[in-house]
């Protein structure tokens, strides 16, 4: 119970960081924000029921006022902005990813990877553009081409988290709690 | 840490929390349906004059935090001149713009304490279904505790890499972070089981 609050805790600071911390190169001398890879690592390390309470805890806190998206952002105005159904797709990509990884035993980090596309790509965009397209009063197809531009960072942090939870499942096999 | 309240005491500071959620909730399922560009920016301008009557600099602080909406505006703004509806741009504009200040404008007049109490009884329901809301407040103190230790390990391994490394800081550095996470994971339900569990 203890351990289950915890882990649940430092995961919704990790996002946190991971949002917050701006110097670290995903491609060389591009700086994009990690928070997102924070996001599928919460679903793919600690599983579909505990990664959704970590992202859910996280999003409170955001909502309570405390400036902890990616470029010190946060409030209620932001679950109003444009980009609000990408908050939306944070704990459902959580979920998604952590119920892969939990259900579909292969290499955990094929599973980590399909589970990172699955929902850190496909239901985080498809949240994030119907958000769009209610804000901005433009069509699904027109709002997707808002998200294009994202598409490669996205992919190379599903990437990054598919080699993170394989080396965490390496290095400390009884912390990844979705295989646990 | 800071939070996003603004530090500029406002008579709004001492208007009741659950009060100005329901304002906030109104305006924005009012401000959605209208289709005519005239009332939106009325509106907005309404909600202008409530920031500057609410003070000169809080209202300096308050345009400051709409500044994440540039790049929306400007894309608003080539659309719709290439096809010609500007009063759509308008509209759209004028309705992000008063949503998200109506809603910054509670972030900025109440303190996180309050916002934290607020929460704590709307969670107090929870018992019934066997749920222990007192965990969900730890938690979110535990969050408010943990990220600035966390930044503060992220920047040790970012030095560490960079006096040992010609490179400059990748991506691989994520990996020592969550195990650093987990770590104080593991430690701080040791702790708390150790002085009498949840």
């Amino acid at each position: 119970m203890e351990r289950n609050l915890t882990h649940i805790a430092l995961f919704a600071a990790l996002i946190a960081v991971l949002g917050l911390v701006p110097k670290i190169d995903l491609i060389s001398g591009v700086p994009i924000t990690a928070q997102s890879l924070g996001i599928m690592l919460c679903g793919t390390v600690l599983g579909t029921r505990r990664g959704l309470l970590a992202v859910l805890l996280f999003l409170t806190l955001v909502a309570l006022g405390l400036p902890l998206l990616a470029g010190g952002r946060g409030g209620l105005g932001v679950f109003v902005s444009p980009t609000a159904g990408y908050l939306v797709g944070f704990p459902l990509a959580a979920l998604v990813a952590g119920f892969v990884v939990e259900r579909w035993r292969v290499d955990v980090g094929v599973a980590a990877f399909a589970g990172a596309v699955l929902g850190g790509i496909g239901v985080m965009h498809l949240c994030g553009i119907i958000g769009m397209s209610v804000v901005l009063g433009k069509t699904l197809p027109e709002a997707a081409l808002l998200a294009v531009p994202f598409l490669a960072g996205d992919l190379l942090k599903t990437v990054l988290a598919a080699g993170i939870t394989r080396g965490l499942a390496r290095v400390r096999p009884a912390s990844v709690l979705s295989r646990a | 840490m800071l939070t996003l309240t603004s530090p500029v005491e406002t008579a709004a500071h001492r208007w009741p929390v659950g009060a100005k959620l329901a304002a906030v909730a109104l305006g924005t399922a009012l401000i959605f349906p209208l289709q005519d560009w005239r009332l939106v920016v009325g509106a907005l301008l309404a909600l202008a004059l409530v920031y500057l009557a609410l003070g000169l600099r809080f209202a300096a602080h308050g345009a400051r935090m709409l500044s994440g909406l540039w790049p929306f505006f400007a894309i608003l703004a080539l659309w719709h001149l290439w096809q010609a509806e500007l009063a759509r741009a308008v509209l759209l504009a004028a309705r992000m713009a008063f949503a998200v200040g109506l809603a910054n404008l509670v972030t900025m007049t109440t303190r996180l304490d309050d916002m934290l109490a607020l929460v704590e009884r709307g969670l107090a329901p929870l018992r019934f279904v066997g749920a222990n809301p007192r965990a969900v407040a730890l938690a979110m103190a535990l969050v408010i505790r943990f990220t600035p230790v966390l930044l503060d390990k992220m920047s040790q391994l970012m030095q560490a890499w960079r006096a040992r490394s010609p490179r400059r800081v990748g991506a691989k550095i994520v990996l020592p972070l969550a195990l650093v996470a987990l770590d104080d994971a593991d430690h701080v339900a040791e702790a708390l089981r150790a002085r009498g569990g949840l």
